[in-house]
């Protein structure tokens, strides 16, 4: 404990920004993100990988944020919930948790809308297991899950029949 | 508590030799680190020991899935998300694929690895009663070379294995060949994601006009390692599934487990529940 390590230079791209980070090496990316990068809407839950709050993609996969030490996001593509909406617009997903009452507290919500785009972006019509699978590792305390997957569903909807 | 984090290091070779060279010049110093999906979370619980760690997770030599006519050969590297998604090992290894989709969830199952999932060595683990259904060897390397190891007999005791500290597993090899087998996975946790198991039950058999020819059991969770359920195979072996020789399978299972209270489940409960599963794997063979 006594020895005080110094930190590494992480080099990454965040919500299509480059970016070089100053991080202990097994620092959680969770809170690089939020303390140092001031990237505040991946939130910490649980911070033991069970409950989805923090979730964000890394290079194209949906990871949970506090099991990424910082070394490994070197040379990684990242997209957090502050990347999602295209200068001010809103993506459809995101819209339907509006629309939809999808999110109440909040704390969950960042990790939800990643993990249901994650989904999206691997499966574009996906059927109603595959969206409860895919947001299966994301925990709310608050809505009783039914209008987070009513909101998901009617972003599928959206996508496929744009008004 | 949550650890102190400065006081942790992590580096990384350029590739795997000097990796293998890093093991062996300084053995036991540093740890292999691969998907964090465990050791982070000691990380956070302040119940990480070891301190310093050899990052491993981009080494391609620990990659990929190469398929011959008689086996499959998995990286140690290769995560739940590959194993779901790969044509072949849905065709010829659903219990694999299956343990793969019913670890933690997406966001796991992205980082998580099968090497990981071994070298962890937790009798909870998903994936091994799955590999040892499948007679899974791993190809262990070092700076001295090459070792191959049935995964059977690998386990030494609770969380100990047969891996040196100087050693990276860098395959797992499965051998084909059962596909007319009736295979059967079940894991009993409380939840359908992000659950731990209570009890794991990985079986296939191979049934000749009515009579279990050939027969693989393997469970999870239900004793200091995960095993192969030896002594009830050779009961079944050659036999019809008929009702008297499904008990005195169970009756044979019991004696080969030894599973624990703890804050999961008890010992009653996970005993009840493998002779269950080991009559409805029993069933599906008959049906």
């Amino acid at each position: 404990m006594s020895e005080t390590l110094r930190k590494i230079r992480v080099q990454c791209e965040i919500n299509g920004q480059t970016a070089t980070l100053e991080a202990y090496p097994m620092s959680r990316l969770l809170d690089v993100l939020r303390e140092q990068v001031g990237l505040t809407g991946t939130k910490e839950g649980c911070g033991e990988g069970e409950c989805g709050a923090c979730a964000i993609e890394l290079d194209g996969a949906l990871v949970n944020s506090c099991l990424i030490p910082a070394l490994q996001a070197n040379g990684a593509i990242i997209r957090t919930i502050e990347g999602v909406a295209d200068s001010g617009r809103l993506d459809a997903v995101q819209q339907a948790f509006l629309t939809h009452g999808g999110a109440q507290c909040g704390i969950c919500t960042p990790g939800m809308i990643l993990a249901a785009l994650n989904l999206l972006a691997r499966n574009s019509q996906p059927t109603e297991t595959e969206i409860r699978e895919g947001l299966a590792g994301n925990l709310c305390r608050c809505t009783g899950y039914t209008k987070i997957f009513e909101s998901v569903v009617e972003a599928c909807r959206a996508t496929r029949d744009p008004a | 508590m949550r650890s102190y984090v400065p006081g942790y290091e992590m580096e990384m070779a350029r590739n795997l030799e000097e990796t293998l060279e890093r093991l062996a010049r300084e053995p036991g110093v540093w740890k292999p680190f691969a998907g964090g999906t465990d050791l982070m979370v000691l990380l956070e619980a302040g119940k990480l020991p070891h301190r310093r760690f050899l990052n491993i997770w981009k080494l391609p030599e620990l990659r990929g899935i190469e398929v011959t006519p008689q086996h499959v050969t998995l990286g140690a590297l290769t995560t739940y998300s590959e194993v779901r998604r790969h044509e072949l090992l849905m065709l010829e290894f659903p219990l694999l694929c299956r343990a793969a989709s019913e670890t933690g969830s997406i966001a796991t199952q992205n980082r998580g690895t099968l090497g990981g999932n071994i070298a962890n060595a937790s009798p909870a683990a998903d994936s091994p009663p799955a590999l040892l259904v499948y007679d899974a060897e791993l190809e262990l390397v070092s700076a001295n070379g090459t070792r191959w190891l049935s995964y059977q007999g690998f386990w030494k005791g609770y969380k100990q294995i047969e891996l040196r500290n100087d050693e990276l597993i860098r395959g797992i090899r499965l051998a084909r060949g059962k596909t007319g087998w009736v295979q059967f996975y079940r894991k009993v946790g409380t939840r359908r994601a992000q659950a731990i198991s209570k009890v794991c039950f990985a079986g296939a058999a191979r049934v000749e006009a009515g009579r279990i020819a050939n027969v693989r059991i393997a469970l999870g969770s239900v004793a200091p390692t995960v095993l192969r359920a030896i002594e009830t195979e050779n009961i079944l072996r050659g036999e019809k599934p008929t009702p008297v020789i499904v008990n005195a399978a169970q009756e044979i299972l019991a004696r080969e487990i030894a599973p624990i209270n703890d804050m999961r489940s008890t010992a009653r409960y996970r005993l009840r529940v493998v002779q269950n599963l080991l009559a409805e794997f029993c069933e599906r063979i008959a049906a």
